[in-house]
């Protein structure tokens, strides 16, 4: 594959839309009003985590002034059959968990929904629920894949063998809790029906997968439904499927005929919109006395709902790290009677990379070797599962230059030692990994009169700088400036996209985009340069014909922390992050990614954990001021660089995603600062301060 | 609410970013809600509802507050600056050029909170509020990389760039 020369890519740009982010004049999917006549429709929980919805009393709610309707299973319209069992809304009078939407109200205005909604009285039948993951739970069992079509398992060698052969062995658990995604923006959405179609301004990753979802509810052929969603408040994974509140605006306009508004509240978003499934592992690692590997095995027990299963693939990353000829990974789930887990910021590699990367610290104390010098020690040269080679692959050069950036060739290793007042003081690394994705998608070029040119693709900004970087992309690919072109992303009623969603959407847009320019420069060139013009690209088969190869971005994370030594309170002071993830399209907006992705990471390390109330079984702590995530205070400043990575195996720009790369690894780095700080080993997430002191 | 189920009403006057506007709010309504839903100002952003976000952030009378947790009725007569009243026209105020500049946003939908709780730190150390990490409560805080993330620490970012915040802060403060 040639990759295409550069002027544009490479180079710090503003965000395109940054003008209208920072007047307030960007309108997110709530902020849309089709017409005056819009109402609100505010969505009803179910206090009871197992059992049906025996009735639905209305007539409280009804009775108010301005209350238009209220649905639920007794009234509301049947809908088509749905992939995600979670979207069949009102379809049931089954209760799967606390907090699942079992009604909605319609009134006038905001305040008297709200009010109604509070006076709704819904009758229900409980039975005994089960909300707790464990180990040895009886449900366990092995899924046919894991998300999102990886094998469940893997096995190669004798790896049980080669542990009781090893020299040097450790046999871990670590556990991760649950974790909520919480961007900003709740999930949102305008619904209103027009000329027998669907237009929704809605929240979402994708809004051609969206319209295909709705499209499917509904019993309507995709073109009639429309999604648009210009400015999508972050999402990091929550909104990359469509949630039961798309559905219920898409219902309440059907059964009112009117424009309905529907958003998520924060409480609701914790039940609602999916989460990090709690995830409890085991990590065996035996080694030479050197550090050289012998053998990795890695086990990973979680939660789904009984909705639907959700598969997180917290092993795979394992698959590709480290050599070693005995080796095995699995994954069992144990289905309870909780909210549906489902995408948060690097599923599988973020809470995996937490337990492999803290594992492979106290092998290299075990062993007496430097952490750095044992994943030196133990790199791969193609990938130790399928052998292929890896399309590019630069961990040691990434935590070589770490290392000469943050000073690592001073450290004493010996933990508990180093003391600055009230605290003691400590630094850890980590590596990090995740999948260089493609996906098809089409995208147009148009040449217009004026001599600019329009580039269309319902690709999705969610906060990554997409557009942006599609606009430095397609100037390249059409020898122009950046300044002539156009994009426009967020509406499926332009060329079918796929999600931004596996840090993916560069690569995958970015390919159908400079197809389409270069195929409009070839129209431009048959006729003589005459305007307008206009070219459309798929990727489909060019997507299929990739080369087999172990495609992968690289990262090293390290971090400096302070304990104190009578509270226990940890405070991150240095986080520095050097990765290897092709070429990086806009430096400007990159550098901002990797840091959001270290911040969250921070988050995880030290904050994040939804705790499960077992006996009504949701989630208890489901607001800001309970589940923290960081503030300003909590982060200093974050250093981050990349290596030189030339790829030209991946797309025509030869970029691997960076959206999610920078949350993996913190959090084993952070934990691997606070131990070589204290001499505490804490193994279960987050680091809290009765876990350091108790 | 009363016997009657209707909702209780009342008109106040806002004046909101120089602009005097009568309106005849619902008593449950938020200064959030009325800003949004009926001034269609919606710069000012939705993200707890509680007061612990701080995306809704706007200045009353000069002083950052949370708009959803004021109710709109206890207002009458305030004076309000959003987010859409920072730029003097077609010029943008000095920290939304410093948040382009320094990238400090993504999704942006805190981005308003935050400006308009940048523009409130700016006024509070210039007055010579200290904060809890003011080592010098008798001099004017110098807002250096400490102070400015203790105080912006009621605006909170999920896309985490909170890095990038403190230097456009910073260097408007200098």
């Amino acid at each position: 594959m040639t990759v295409t020369p550069t002027r544009a890519v490479g180079t710090d740009f503003d965000r395109v839309e940054a003008a209208e982010k920072v007047t307030g004049t960007a309108r997110y999917a709530y902020e849309h009003a089709p017409d005056r006549d819009t109402v609100y429709a505010v969505p009803v929980q179910s206090v009871i985590a197992r059992g049906e919805v025996v009735n639905v009393d209305t007539d409280g709610a009804l009775t108010l002034p301005g209350v238009i309707a209220a649905v639920w299973h007794g009234n509301a319209p049947r809908l088509g059959p749905a992939d995600d069992p979670e979207l069949a809304l009102f379809q049931s009078r089954r209760v799967a968990y606390r907090g699942q939407l079992v009604a909605g109200v319609i009134a006038e205005t905001l305040e008297t929904a709200r009010e109604a909604a509070r006076r709704l009285r819904v009758e229900y039948a409980q039975e005994p629920h089960d909300v707790v993951l464990r180990v040895d739970h009886p449900k366990m069992y092995k899924p046919s894949k894991v998300n999102p079509a990886y094998p469940t398992d893997t096995e190669y060698g004798d790896p049980d063998a080669a542990l009781e052969k090893a020299a040097v062995t450790v046999d871990l658990t670590y556990s991760t809790p649950a974790e909520h995604n919480n961007p900003m923006e709740p999930h949102a959405t305008v619904a209103v029906w027009e000329n027998d179609g669907l237009v929704v301004y809605d929240s979402n990753q994708g809004s051609s997968a969206v319209r295909d979802t709705l499209a499917g509810l509904f019993g309507l052929p995709p073109d009639a439904v429309r999604v648009i969603a210009p400015h999508v408040g972050g999402g990091f994974g929550s909104k990359g499927t469509p949630r039961p509140g798309v559905v219920l605006a898409a219902l309440a306009a059907k059964v009112t005929g009117r424009a309905v508004k529907v958003t998520m509240t924060r409480q609701q978003m914790f039940a609602l919109v999916g989460y990090r499934t709690p995830i409890i592992q085991r990590v065996r690692l035996g080694a030479d006395e050197d550090g050289t590997l012998r053998a990795i095995v890695h086990d990973a027990f979680e939660q789904t709902s009984t909705v639907q299963e959700f598969a997180e693939q917290t092993t795979t990353p394992t698959r590709i790290m480290y050599a070693a000829p005995n080796r095995r990974t699995t994954h069992r789930l144990a289905p309870l009677d909780v909210p549906t887990p489902s995408w948060m910021r690097a599923p599988g590699e973020c809470p995996g990379m937490f337990a492999l990367e803290s594992a492979m610290d106290e092998l290299a104390i075990a062993c007496g070797v430097d952490p750095i010098e044992l994943r030196i020690r133990n790199e791969p040269e193609t990938d130790p599962e399928s052998g292929l080679p890896f399309s590019s692959r630069n961990l040691v050069a990434c935590l070589r230059e770490g290392a000469a950036r943050f000073g690592w060739a001073d450290r004493d290793p010996a933990p508990g030692v180093r003391r600055e007042g009230r605290r003691l003081v400590g630094t850890g690394v980590a590596a990090a990994t995740y999948p260089a994705y493609r996906l098809p998608s089409r995208a147009t070029a148009r040449a217009e009169p004026d001599g600019g040119f329009t580039v269309r693709i319902a690709a999705a900004d969610i906060g990554t700088g997409a557009r942006t970087a599609l606009t430095q992309i397609a100037a390249d690919a059409l020898r122009t400036a950046p300044e002539r072109v156009r994009v426009e992303v967020g509406d499926s009623a332009l060329p079918t996209a796929s999600l931004a969603g596996g840090s993916s959407g560069t690569a995958s847009w970015g390919t159908a985009v400079v197809r389409a320019c270069e195929a409009l420069l070839r129209e431009l060139d048959r006729y003589g340069g005459r305007r307008p013009q206009e070219a459309a690209a798929d990727t489909t088969a060019e997507v299929e014909a990739a080369e087999r190869l172990s495609r992968h971005a690289f990262g090293a994370q390290f971090a400096e922390v302070g304990v104190d030594v009578d509270t226990g309170e940890v405070r991150v002071s240095r986080l520095l992050g050097v990765f290897g993830v092709g070429r990086v399209i806009n430096p400007k907006t990159a550098r901002s990614q990797f840091i959001g992705g270290m911040t969250m990471g921070l988050g995880m390390a030290l904050m994040e954990e939804g705790v499960m109330d077992v006996e009504f079984g949701d989630y208890l702590n489901h607001d800001f001021a309970q589940y923290h995530i960081p503030a300003c205070a909590d982060v200093p400043d974050i250093e981050v660089h990349w290596v030189d990575e030339v790829d030209d195996r991946l797309n025509p720009m030869g970029s691997k995603g960076i959206g999610e790369i920078g949350i993996v690894g913190t959090a084993a780095a952070v934990a691997n600062a606070v131990h070589h700080a204290t001499g505490v080993r804490v193994r279960d997430l987050p680091i809290r301060l009765d876990r350091l002191v108790g | 609410m009363d016997g009657t189920n209707l909702p209780e009403t009342a008109t106040i006057t806002l004046d909101v970013n120089g602009v005097d506007h009568e309106i005849t709010v619902d008593t449950r309504s938020s200064l959030l809600d009325v800003l949004r839903e009926h001034l269609d100002l919606i710069g000012a952003k939705k993200g707890c509802d509680h007061g612990q976000c701080g995306a809704c952030t706007v200045l009353v009378d000069g002083r950052r507050i949370n708009a959803c947790l004021q109710l709109a009725v206890a207002l009458h007569g305030s004076s309000i600056t959003t987010v859409e009243g920072l730029a003097d026209g077609d010029g943008l105020h000095p920290i939304q050029r410093a948040f382009i500049e320094h990238d400090a946003f993504q999704c942006g939908y805190c981005t308003p909170g935050q400006l308009c709780s940048a523009v409130g730190v700016l006024a509070e150390a210039a007055a010579g509020w200290p904060s809890v990490v003011t080592q010098d409560l008798s001099a004017t805080p110098a807002l250096d990389g400490d102070e400015i993330r203790e105080r912006m620490s009621g605006n909170l970012c999920r896309c985490g760039a909170y890095v990038n915040i403190v230097a456009a802060i910073g260097e408007v403060a200098e």
